[in-house]
């Protein structure tokens, strides 16, 4: 046998790590520019000037601090509902119950903060809200997750259903025993509030961004490092990469399920501290708004990663805001639309761009990567997997 | 035999991503013979002979096809144009419709009809008429999901000629097949080539090549690197081009079973002849074992038998006789319906795992060498240091359940130093790597930490020479050491090289049980056929 060196060096690694940095931005990047094309052409369907648009939506958004406070308010919530996508994703389950995980969150966090006594010290009854919060999502989860790990029922059919009756039964509690008169909403909570970032900073007056956002991050980062760092991490990633790869190694593929929509639903449950919390103070009918569904978009478009997912929540967060800028000009739906052509444009562009990537790379140096040099390497032996699915699981990329 | 030109594919260039598959390969073919396209897996023949059915078009190079008579230029052309031009590929994976009839997949896609309605008596008459011709017997009006392997490969053939096929491409056809089976193959291929037809045929089993062939070309590493007349060649002569060196072919093993050297006084007593030993420290014991599978309760049918430390006990048998179950029933991947199975621990006292799941009875010393490594044995999208610890990431975590990222780098750098992976590069996904390699990764995680007993199933499916010299050479190393190893395979050749017992399994159920120096091709092929009943 040949002695091939053992390590590859270290120019070798930096050269991966600039091709994979290339390969995550350089694709939804692409993905962007076309979907400012396509509203390039809205925009002047309806008359309008697509600079000026575009200048009065990031001026209404990233120009002001208003503006600003509210991108940051809305991407705290895409990014709790986005992980529970993400990490319902990992596992291999498609979980759409987030806008009912979300409100079941929020409910609970507020339950919580109106029995408190009014004397509890801030801290302890925060805490308690937003544990309350994500038990509240978890419970909403698990059910999907204990049809799937017993009795193997669609997780995505159970979520879908589940959205229709817990937020009907939220409603009913609240209109018949919570609501304050004439109103769908319950009382304020006494204790557990989160402060303002206007109360912080005068620059974000007016906003309803609060230090949820900072729960959001860290929470972002503790998904990270389980995802990439725990063996329960990587047994979930087995699952949902090769579920028969996963029981081989030992692991319990049903329970990694129901744990993992569990988590899920408390991910997403978390998103209803930023409104319980942090902004309005009580439960209303309706407060997640789209938020449990935009969190499918999110993942997908950061790939599933929660770098990416932050990101990603800023992007749908600004565009959201955005929306109410330009209202002026263009009809806000226009900028709905704009959401979309946005997730279209990703799910197929960055496949094609990131195949495009590699050609180019071979054709800049052909003698690139792992071309057959002795023995027993040629082909990569892909056998019947090739046919993979579409779904932008991102492998195990970190 | 005439000369004329049937296939002639030059420099022919193919990349998958960074990978190279075809790195200029040259086949010539002519009109009227049998050719074998040999090399090792992750040679490039696959790659080579979908680019001629036009699966997808080259990078590079020149594709020309003779079956109209003249020679003309089809590089990058499609499926479509391929089979109208009378280029059919049959795949090793079936592509076969299992609710439909034998006559329906064959018309599939060009349908007789007669009025509204599909003309099934026309069909299955054309269906019976061709099979007669060619030798194929298949019963036309059966349903394909009730057919064995060997007559859904049958149907393949079939619908291949169906469509016209004069240059007939066979990607490794004896894989699933029994001898007998086999031979009957060779008839039929006999047949076609002397009705005019010509033969590709792409294998690694260098009996078949000799026995078949009138020519070969050998690839390796993306590349053609000799053509031969059949005669003029040997087994030892193709396989020396196809590796690049010398090496030690499996079937050497039965009369040169001490490749290293070492206990020979031990072995002999093995010696093909002698009386094989009763096993005596028995560390793998199953018992009247019944397991159900989707399609029968009884999959596996009260089956039992024993394997000894020391011992290498061989299954060999016609895949889908129930040996995928058992050994699923052994790992603790499948629910048993009635039996026992009992694995020695550490200290030599059999302990009963039936109830055991996967993680407890690997962890008390069972290893097990998955017969998919697609499927099970890897996680494809993994890093080859992740895919080292797969069924062992329990012991490398460090304190809050997080991975212990040095030790799991440094347990992969040993295992890529000892089994020899590569690339050498423990942080490039499974996926990336060649069959050969992406099973020794499979091998030094199973191989490379404690156990007593080692399930090993079709450990060298599709696998080049080397790497299957290397695996066979681990087994036997293992067995020296004192481990009982259950060796299931298809390939008998793999199971009389290196087994000290060997078995046949058909039905679900041991029908005969042999020692190494009485059981060949010869004896046990009846018994994988079926023919001596079930009587054990």
């Amino acid at each position: 046998m040949t002695g091939a060196p053992l390590d590859t060096t270290a120019a070798d690694r930096r050269q991966r790590l600039r091709e994979r940095i290339e390969e995550s931005i350089l694709p939804p990047l692409v993905a962007l520019a076309i979907a400012a094309v396509v509203g390039d052409l809205l925009i002047i369907t309806f008359g309008q000037a697509p600079g000026e648009v575009y200048r009065q939506l990031l001026e209404g958004t990233w120009g002001n601090a208003y503006g600003f406070g509210q991108v940051i308010y809305k991407a705290t919530t895409l990014t709790f509902t986005g992980l529970a996508v993400a990490l319902g994703i990992r596992a291999g389950l498609f979980n759409i119950g987030a806008e009912s995980q979300l409100a079941a969150g929020g409910f609970a966090a507020a339950v919580i903060g109106l029995v408190l006594p009014g004397g509890t010290p801030g801290f302890l009854a925060t805490i308690l809200c937003v544990l309350a919060a994500s038990v509240g999502g978890g419970v909403v989860g698990s059910v999907p997750g204990v049809l799937r790990a017993r009795f193997g029922a669609s997780e995505v059919i159970v979520t879908i259903m589940l959205n229709f009756i817990v937020l009907a039964l939220l409603n009913y509690v609240v209109a018949t025993h919570l609501a304050v008169a004439e109103t769908l909403h319950t009382p304020e909570i006494a204790a557990g509030r989160l402060a303002r970032l206007a109360d912080l900073s005068p620059m974000f007056a007016g906003s309803a961004a609060n230090l949820t956002v900072l729960l959001a991050l860290l929470t972002a980062a503790i998904v990270w490092w389980y995802l990439f760092r725990t063996r329960a991490g990587y047994e979930l990633r087995v699952v949902g990469l090769q579920p028969d790869a996963a029981e081989y190694g030992g692991v319990r593929v049903g329970n990694v399920w129901g744990k993992a929509m569990i988590v899920s639903g408390a991910l997403a449950g978390l998103g209803g501290v930023n409104y319980v919390l942090g902004y309005k103070h009580y439960y209303e009918e309706g407060f997640g708004a789209g938020s449990g569904f935009l969190g499918i978009a999110v993942a997908l478009v950061g790939r599933n990663h929660p770098v990416g997912i932050v990101i990603a929540a800023l992007l749908f967060a600004t565009l959201s805001q955005g929306g109410l800028a330009v209202n002026a000009l263009v009809p806000k739906q226009m900028v709905d639309v704009l959401t979309a052509i946005v997730i279209i444009a990703v799910a197929t562009a960055v496949p094609e761009v990131r195949r495009a990537l590699g050609t180019l790379r071979r054709r800049r140096d052909p003698g690139i990567g792992r071309a057959p040099v002795g023995g027993g390497q040629g082909e990569p032996d892909v056998g019947n997997s090739v046919a993979r699915s579409q779904f932008p699981v991102a492998g195990s990329q970190q | 035999m005439t000369e004329r030109v049937a296939v002639r594919m030059s420099s022919v260039v193919k990349r998958f991503g960074p990978v190279v598959a075809n790195a200029g390969a040259d086949l010539e073919v002519a009109v009227g013979e049998i050719h074998a396209l040999v090399g090792e897996n992750g040679a490039g023949k696959s790659t080579l002979m979908r680019l001629l059915a036009g699966l997808y078009p080259p990078d590079g190079g020149r594709v020309e096809v003779g079956t109209s008579g003249t020679l003309r230029d089809v590089t990058g052309w499609s499926t479509r144009e391929a089979i109208d031009a009378g280029v059919g590929m049959v795949h090793q994976h079936f592509m076969l419709v299992p609710t439909l009839t034998v006559a329906e997949n064959l018309v599939l896609g060009r349908e007789l009809r007669r009025g509204w309605s599909l003309d099934r008596a026309g069909a299955e008459r054309e269906v019976r008429s061709l099979s007669d011709r060619t030798g194929l017997r298949v019963e036309p009006s059966r349903l394909v999901s009730h057919l064995s392997v060997g007559e859904a490969q049958r149907v393949e053939i079939l619908r291949t000629l169906y469509r016209g096929a004069k240059v007939l491409i066979l990607d490794e056809p004896t894989a699933v097949l029994s001898p007998p089976e086999v031979r009957e193959l060779w008839k039929v291929l006999r047949r076609l080539r002397d009705d005019g037809g010509t033969v590709i045929l792409i294998t690694h089993k260098l009996d078949e090549v000799i026995e078949i062939s009138e020519a070969i070309t050998v690839m390796r590493a993306g590349r053609t690197v000799g053509r031969m007349k059949t005669a003029e060649a040997t087994p030892r002569s193709i396989a020396r081009m196809m590796v690049g060196r010398d090496v030690v072919l499996a079937l050497d093993g039965r009369t040169d079973r001490e490749p290293e050297g070492g206990s020979t006084g031990q072995r002999a007593v093995r010696a093909p002849g002698a009386a094989f030993p009763v096993p005596h420290d028995t560390a793998l014991e199953v018992s009247s074992l019944t397991v159900a599978s989707a399609r029968k309760p009884n999959e596996v049918d009260s089956l039992s038998f024993s394997v000894a430390r020391g011992e290498i006990f061989g299954i060999a048998g016609v895949e889908g006789n129930g040996q995928t179950e058992l050994i699923e029933a052994i790992t603790g991947l499948r629910a048993v319906r009635s039996g026992t199975v009992r694995v020695a621990d550490s200290s030599g006292t059999l302990q009963d795992v039936t109830n055991r799941d996967v993680r407890s009875r690997a962890d008390s010393g069972l290893s097990h060498i998955p017969e998919d490594r697609h499927r099970r044995g890897l996680v494809l999208d993994y890093s080859i240091a992740d895919n080292l610890i797969l069924g062992l990431q329990h012991r490398f975590t460090s304190g809050g359940g997080s991975l212990d990222r040095s030790r799991i780098g440094a347990n992969a750098a040993s295992r890529i130093a000892t089994f020899d992976i590569r690339p050498p590069d423990a942080s490039l996904p499974s996926r990336a790597l060649s069959g050969g390699n992406q099973q020794k990764i499979v091998i030094a995680r199973e191989m490379g930490r404690e156990f007593v007993v080692l399930i090993a199933a079709q450990p060298t499916r599709g696998v080049d020479v080397g790497a299957i010299e290397f695996i066979h050479a681990q087994l036997r190393r293992a067995r020296d050491e004192g481990k009982a190893i259950l060796l299931v395979s298809a390939d008998l050749v793999e199971i009389l090289a290196l087994s000290d017992r060997v078995a046949v399994m058909y039905g679900g159920r041991i029908v005969v049980t042999l020692p190494s120096a009485e059981a060949t091709a010869e004896t046990l092929g009846p018994y994988m056929t079926g023919a001596h009943g079930t009587a054990a």
